[in-house]
């Protein structure tokens, strides 16, 4: 690998001087050039500066040309899509590389998939951006300036990251589109002047240019040369939707064959010549740090090599896992004391009451007065939620393997986050980043949780410290209690209503604010509203779970909203069509799910439907939830999903997501409880942290509705609606509201 | 040392008997496929065949296997490459997200269908309920199933 980077470096100074100028555009920078014996690179970067010529070294082979910093093209016309992007499942390589073909008439067939290096050229820009912007495009005046000043930011945060349903709403449309279309227009123009004949008499398909009236036709990788010679357009034209030929097709996902014979690399298929195997135990309650460590027992078990205590953690090195694991169950270990082992659930929820009673309130939406709004209300209706904190579970137990050797570091794991986790393995060994490289592989689920770096670094240490090639491996248990979980979160709500039971006012109090901020907010037609947050943090670490801060606000909201319709004796389904006058999107989504679910029809006695619409990631989702409550556990017999993303770029994947967000969401609405008990999570494995399984899967269908918006998001926006509509299908069953989740600790007897 | 029959081939592993199936495979016979999910027999990713048996490998000492055939998701397709029914099926229904407890589900339907040609849904529920997939594909496997179910033939296993 470092040879190979040599060599391209060579030949990169070499031709250095041929290099075109780019310049700026709303859409970003669009640059070209740079020839060497037949070399072509022609370079189309979503970001200020000309980067293809660093980033050719990183992606191109022999023989192969950077056409753009989003695709490469061999002398073979063969063409590599470089998606910068990590695959957990959700199909993010077969998306975006539809997108790039889509634009560029490649064929998609033979159209190869790489992912990108983690490399600060390829950082997430167009990410940052729109968590700046909150979703909002800029408008074209200052957009230049924005860019300026978010490539900085998007430099200094060091995102690559996967998450927040990015990935095809920001760079799909931002980078792979237009990258192809701008490609596509290169190509044809070098065409036409090869064969001089205008351009509008040329036509593209398959990798492939056409000139019909002298039935001539040629590979782009013939025009490559030519190309180079000329300006790209700095805004290309992107197709009308009805003429995709793949965007909007269920193409079949590239990842899947893999995953069906065992062949599919995880992080913890890792080989290395001369690998160990590592375990850790990190304290149980977190922050604290190891005390007292008796290492003889551990150092006895057979295959045992090394016992590190690094102060935040203790690793054993062994010849395999097994032996690892036997190890740190024989070691004798003390921890640190300190305050938080005073923590328990219930201090904690004492504790963020004590905060929403007395805290320092901050604002974080508001709109009208609520004390005036309030003046001559009917009535007054007020009620508390809260949920606890939830781990990830990810199938695949934290894992990283580690080199470090003669001042430099090789690191290979799933990451949802590679150029942040390269930059903290270098800050960590005090290293230049370039100096570390990063080997990603797919992730046994991500959600949220491999956005963090912590179980790699601590690969990296170990490696460091026993002079081996060193493999980590969690144990479930440690991968429950050192996770970083979904905040628990007490929320408090009041709403005055006027004789017909509309709301005049809406209000909400909680403890947390994370991201995104539009997740508390509401999105119901009420005059005066005021929400707030409070801080009351605790030593547990927290992080970004699937859908974010949309899982508690998009629970409580859609619960209160109903308790609000039932107060005032009216349909839940109606109360919300109502408060969502002039909102057609979102009565077009409503209606579609309570279509879908049969809203209205009869039921068994015992049986009721729930519905919900949360907004998440700009796509909008209703769903509908049939529910058996017989036995005294909630089963859920079906779930109706209705998604308005805009458009789906691949509807059979976007239907995956669906199905994939809602059963989370409900493994968490019925059985999801990380607890806390002496400051320590008591959750360790599978038997006490449930999943949902096939017996307890409901029959989802999912209605997907196109519209004239923005791209929504596709892997979060199913989790947010599934909690209340569940909560309010129980509700209309048997009369109770879920207040707190999960249900299991309702005394229902859910989760058996 | 302990042998056993690995996907059909003989092999002798240099393995204190007393770990787990799935270590011995993973680590000392180099077939990956086979996943490490909780350790504690509750989420299936694990799953391999013991003389046609569904089995958590994670939970089973190699031990215990010796002499026994094992049977793993590199050893389900034939050996010219034609894959499983069950994979087939699988693709057709583009059922693994993350795949990583694939390989499991994949080795529990082999069995469920070798033994119940024509599941019901409450045999589906039965074979398939101790195969965790977090990222809920349970709809898609449930129709793979049937689906693999339905085609010309069912081997290996």
């Amino acid at each position: 690998m470092t040879d190979a980077v040599e060599t391209k470096s060579e030949k990169k100074t070499k031709v250095k001087k041929e290099k075109k100028k780019g310049r700026w555009t709303r859409r970003g920078f669009i640059g070209a050039g740079l020839v060497a014996g037949g070399a072509l690179v022609v370079g189309v970067a979503i970001r200020p500066g000309d980067r293809t010529d660093k980033l050719e070294k990183y992606v191109a082979g022999e023989g192969e040309h950077l056409l753009t910093a989003w695709v490469k093209i061999a002398e073979d016309n063969t063409i590599t899509a470089i998606i910068p992007h990590g695959e957990m499942g959700q199909g993010i390589h077969t998306a975006l590389s539809a997108m790039l073909a889509e634009e560029m008439d490649a064929d998609w067939s033979a159209l190869n998939i790489m992912e990108a290096p983690a490399e600060k050229d390829y950082a997430n820009f167009p990410l940052v951006r729109e968590f700046v912007m909150g979703g909002k495009s800029a408008p074209g005046i200052v957009a230049d300036t924005l860019n300026g000043a978010f490539l900085g930011l998007a430099k200094t945060m060091d995102m690559q990251i996967t998450g927040g349903s990015t990935s095809v709403r920001f760079t799909g449309v931002s980078a792979m589109q237009t990258a192809g279309a701008a490609a596509r227009e290169l190509i044809v123009r070098a065409a036409s002047e090869t064969w001089d004949v205008p351009i509008s008499e040329l036509r593209t398909a398959k990798s492939r240019v056409y000139h019909d009236g002298s039935k001539r036709d040629a590979p782009y990788g013939e025009f490559a040369v030519a190309a180079s010679s000329m300006k790209p357009n700095l805004q290309p034209t992107l197709k009308a939707r009805k003429d995709y030929q793949l965007m909007g097709q269920s193409l079949p996902r590239v990842d899947i064959p893999s995953k069906v014979d065992g062949t599919a690399q995880f992080g913890i298929d890792a080989q290395v010549d001369g690998m160990k195997v590592a375990t850790v135990m990190a304290s149980p309650v977190h922050g604290e740090v190891v005390s007292t460590i008796d290492k003889s027992a551990a150092l006895d078990v057979p295959g045992v090599l090394s016992v590190h205590n690094l102060g935040d953690f203790i690793g054993v090195v062994a010849e395999g896992y097994w032996p690892a694991k036997m190890g740190l169950d024989a070691l004798d270990v003390t921890f640190t004391t300190s305050a938080s082992d005073a923590v328990s659930q219930e201090t904690l929820f004492a504790q963020y009451a004590e905060a929403l009673d007395n805290g320092k309130r901050k604002t974080m939406h508001k709109g009208g007065n609520v004390v005036k709004g309030a003046e001559g209300a009917a009535r007054v209706i007020e009620a508390e939620y809260s949920v606890p904190f939830l781990a990830h579970a990810c199938m695949e137990p934290m894992n990283a393997t580690a080199w470090v050797r003669d001042g430099k570091a090789d690191v290979w794991c799933g990451t949802q986050n590679p150029l942040g986790t390269r930059s903290a393995v270098a800050k960590s060994l005090e290293m230049d980043i370039e100096n570390v490289t990063l080997h990603t592989a797919f992730m046994g689920g991500g959600f949220g949780r491999r956005a963090n770096p912590d179980y790699v670094l601590q690969a990296v240490r170990l490696s460091k410290v026993s002079g081996h090639p060193v493999k980590l491996i969690w144990s479930r248990e440690e991968t429950t209690r050192q996770d970083h979980y979904r905040p628990a979160v007490l929320g408090r709500f009041k709403a005055a209503v006027d004789e017909d039971g509309m709301p005049l006012t809406w209000e909400s109090v909680f403890n947390h604010e994370g991201e995104p901020k539009e997740a508390s907010d509401i999105i119901y037609g009420i005059p005066n509203k005021k929400v707030e947050v409070v801080d009351s943090p605790s030593h547990t670490r927290l992080g970004p779970w699937r859908s974010v801060d949309h899982t508690q606000h998009g629970y409580f909201t859609e619960s209160f909203i109903e308790e609000l319709a039932h107060a005032a004796g009216k349909d839940g389904y109606d109360y919300r069509r109502a408060l969502l006058a002039g909102r057609p999107r979102f009565l077009k989504t409503l209606d579609a799910a309570a279509k879908l679910g049969k809203w209205g029809e009869t039921l068994p006695e015992g049986q009721a439907r729930g519905i919900s619409i949360v907004e998440s990631f700009m796509t909008i989702c209703a769903q509908v939830v049939t529910v058996d409550m017989t036995g005294g556990d909630p089963k859920v017999l079906h779930v109706a999903c209705a998604a308005d993303p805009g458009f789906a770029v691949n509807p059979d994947g976007f239907e995956a997501q669906m199905q994939s967000g809602i059963i989370y969401g409900l493994c968490a609405a019925l059985y999801g409880e990380i607890s806390l008990e002496d400051g320590a999570v008591v959750q360790s494995n599978f038997h006490d942290y449930e999943m949902l399984r096939m017996d307890q899967s409901p029959k989802i269908d999912t209605v997907i509705l196109e519209s004239d918006a923005r791209l929504g998001g596709g892997g979060e926006p199913g989790t947010p609606p599934i909690a209340p509509a569940l909560a309010n299908a129980v509700f209309n069953a048997t009369g109770r509201r879920i207040r707190k989740l999960p249900m299991r600790d309702l005394g229902m007897g859910a989760g058996s | 040392m302990v042998q056993l029959k690995i996907n059909g081939k003989p092999t002798q592993l240099d393995v204190d008997p007393n770990t787990p199936l799935l270590w011995a495979v993973r680590e000392q016979a180099g077939l990956t496929g086979t996943k490490f999910g909780c350790g504690i027999a509750m989420c299936g990713a694990c799953t391999v065949h013991v003389d046609g048996e569904p089995v958590r490998s994670c939970s089973t000492f190699i031990g215990d296997v010796e002499g026994s055939e094992v049977t793993t998701i590199e050893g389900i397709a034939q050996p010219d490459g034609t894959l499983h029914a069950v994979q087939e099926a699988w693709i057709k229904h583009q059922v693994p997200q993350c795949g990583y407890c694939q390989s499991g589900q994949i080795m529990s339907a082999v069995a469920l269908l070798r033994d119940t040609p024509n599941p019901t849904d409450g045999d589906i529920d039965a074979a398939m309920s101790g195969n965790v997939c977090r990222c809920g594909m349970y709809d898609r496997i449930r129709a793979a199933i049937k689906t693999a179910a339905q085609m010309p033939k069912v081997v290996g296993g």
